[in-house]
């Protein structure tokens, strides 16, 4: 789950690394009151996305009526497919460098890796494809975390203007940050020295892990989740995960790898899935639900069912959605592939409700559900 | 890696749960060699005809522990393959799925240093055909393992179920699955996998089963142009649109990376034959066999 900077900041202030004052506003009038209390400042656009100085989210504002005429300008702007509807009124500060630095969870070393580059500003994508030369990383063993004398060793070399230690220092509380909070990835970009030799956080991204969620009852609530359409969020109170796409095949499976594959075995036989929905793991019992949502996305035009037993029992999947078939009442055409623990009884009760047979695979069924989307076209 | 055998002395960390229960006897009608359980509230009792401990430390007094397959939920995994790993078990099979990533590398620093296999978390566990399984895959199930000698990896475990049961009705067999798990950060890779069966006695071809998100295959592509043994993937997840998490936590395509385009040309140029659909799996094992 991402946190917007307003969310992310406190939590490096919370860890002692310094960050420039500033106040949240949602209305231009907002932004001018706060204006009024910082001095000059920076108005910055709140949205879960990057590249908002790119898209004209970031304006300097030396006077408190600036602010409110920036924070009018900014506030409803669309900024990488959100609207704005909160800014950050922040104290302006004087920037003499500036660096970047992250701690992230690297799939490669299984373990903490820890980010460091003297170009400040830029994405750490251009980082390591421009100047890559410039990009110190540091692997940590999660166990014994980042030592001061570790985090001053990454920087040897650099030259920081005299700031190597109080970097360090930085770079170590980020660490117990991210420790502290879940992150999946705590960055900041740009970390600044100013004129007077301080070192202060002007832009935090935090992302938490989303498995980390549920020990985070403080903190989680200030994130900000993905957008999700009404049949995901629908989803979502049951247990289920569904994800909205554009075509008319309705897709229903068990597990996520084979959810994925009905979706990839339906375009290959030229069909156009219409969701991702799985049914799988914890929610296997949750077949009711399940036919419910797919069915009630407007304009589909066939379904597949594709049951693969592991740990979901065919059967307990079958029996759910069979008890919902009368009151759904599917009106488009439906095609089922059964395999796996519990296929035989799952069968025979497909057979006794609807008087139907499943087709003898996954990819006639898948075949079968695409040419008759195609046939109600 | 570590892969299990009939002969390995198996812990069920979780034992006394319903899955816990509901799998142990499975495991045992199969002829996983399962010594005892753990419940630390119920240590003392006997749950399916063994031991329940409460650790696997204190079971470890008794005989070694080989092996540990894990029903516990997410919080508790920490502590429980800490427990395992100190208990001394070779190899540990996490079934759990949204364990905290931190955890996940805590255990895996605490695995490296004592040459522990952790397979998983959110996996389906591993089959050792007509040996043992450890997990929740369908091992009994004729229809979808029969023994033979391909080998097969996944990072799913329907879809994997979905592949054995097409090589078994193409008229192949199965020597052994490993299944990884769908997690970001897991003990054993896709390269790691492909490496231990290529060496496991009796496997001669290789199934995989990869998804879009992370750089598992591309990693294992590498060392697959270097096998003389047939190998076919199917990649999940070419339909998948970029940015969202399709049901696994791991199976995310960021930008340009994790993408199928990605896996399916590094694989392709290892010489891997990439299946537009599992159902391709018996026509590639028998042209990869034709040609060796």
């Amino acid at each position: 789950m991402n946190f917007e900077e307003y969310a992310a900041k406190p939590v490096l202030a919370a860890a002692g690394i310094a960050v420039p004052a500033s106040r949240l506003a949602q209305t231009p009038d907002e932004a001018k009151a706060a204006a009024e209390a910082i001095g000059p400042c920076v108005v910055k656009a709140q949205v879960p996305t990057g590249k908002r100085g790119k898209a004209g989210g970031i304006q300097l504002a030396d006077t408190p009526d600036q602010a409110r005429a920036h924070a009018a300008k900014i506030i409803g702007m669309e900024i990488g497919g959100h609207t704005v509807e909160k800014v950050l009124v922040e104290a302006k500060s004087d920037i003499a460098r500036e660096f970047y630095a992250a701690i992230l969870n690297d799939p490669e070393t299984k373990g903490p890796m820890v980010m460091f580059s003297t170009e400040g500003g830029m994405d750490i994508e251009e980082i390591a494809a421009e100047t890559p030369e410039k990009l110190r990383k540091t692997p940590v063993d999660i166990r014994k975390g980042l030592s001061l004398e570790a985090a001053r060793a990454m920087l040897d070399g650099l030259d920081l203007d005299g700031a190597e230690d109080r970097v360090a220092e930085v770079l170590v509380k980020l660490y117990a940050a991210y420790r502290t909070n879940d992150a999946e990835l705590l960055e900041i970009n740009p970390l600044i020295v100013t004129g007077s030799g301080d070192v202060m956080a002007l832009d935090c991204k935090f992302v938490m892990d989303d498995s980390g969620i549920k020990r985070q009852p403080d903190l989680a609530p200030k994130g900000t989740p993905d957008k999700l359409s009404a049949l995901e969020v629908m989803g979502e109170g049951h247990g289920i995960k569904y994800i909205e796409l554009e075509g008319d095949v309705v897709v229903l499976a068990n597990g996520a790898g084979l959810t994925m594959t009905t979706m990839d075995v339906v375009r290959h036989y030229g069909g156009r899935p219409a969701n991702f929905c799985e049914i799988g793991g914890e929610a296997y019992t949750k077949g009711k639900a399940a036919l419910e949502m797919v069915l009630a996305k407007p304009g589909v035009k066939s379904l597949v069912v594709n049951f693969c037993g592991a740990f979901a029992r065919c059967d307990v999947m079958m029996g759910g959605l069979l008890e919902a078939w009368d009151e759904v009442n599917p009106d488009i055409p439906v095609f089922f592939s059964i395999a796996g623990t519990g296929d035989e009884e799952a069968i025979a009760m497909l057979k006794e409700k609807l008087d139907m047979d499943p087709l003898p695979n996954m990819d006639a069924a898948c075949k079968a559900a695409a040419d008759a989307a195609r046939a109600g076209g | 890696m570590h892969i299990c055998r009939k002969d390995h002395r198996v812990i069920v960390q979780g034992i006394t749960g319903k899955q816990g229960t509901f799998w142990t006897e499975r495991m045992q009608e199969y002829g996983t060699g399962i010594v005892g359980g753990v419940n630390p509230k119920k240590a003392g009792t006997t749950h399916c005809g063994v031991p329940v401990h409460a650790s696997v430390v204190d079971a470890a007094k008794e005989g070694t522990v080989d092996a540990t397959v894990m029903f516990i939920p997410p919080l508790g995994m920490k502590a429980a393959a800490l427990d395992a790993i100190e208990g001394g078990a070779k190899l540990i099979v996490c079934l759990t799925e949204h364990v905290p990533v931190q955890d996940v590398m805590y255990v895996m620093a605490a695995a490296k240093e004592r040459g522990t296999t952790i397979i998983g978390p959110n996996t389906a566990g591993t089959v050792t055909v007509g040996e043992c399984f450890l997990g929740f895959m369908p091992a009994f199930n004729a229809r979808i393992f029969q023994p033979g000698n391909v080998g097969v990896i996944s990072r799913s475990g329907s879809l994997a179920t979905l592949m054995c049961q097409n090589i078994t009705a193409a008229g192949y067999g199965i020597k052994a699955f490993l299944g990884i798990g769908g997690d970001p950060i897991i003990g054993t890779t896709t390269l790691d996998a492909l490496q231990a069966l290529d060496q496991f006695e009796g496997v001669e071809a290789i199934a995989m089963v990869g998804e879009i998100g992370g750089a598992m295959e591309e990693a294992a592509a590498e060392y697959a142009a270097t096998m003389d043994k047939p190998i076919a993937a199917f990649i999940a997840g070419g339909a998948a649109p970029a940015g969202k998490k399709m049901g696994h936590a791991g199976a995310i395509v960021m930008g340009d990376k994790g993408t199928y385009a990605s896996k399916k040309s590094a694989l392709e140029a290892a010489g891997v034959t990439v299946l537009d659909t599992p159902s391709q799996v018996g026509d590639a094992l028998k042209a990869g066999f034709a040609a060796g």
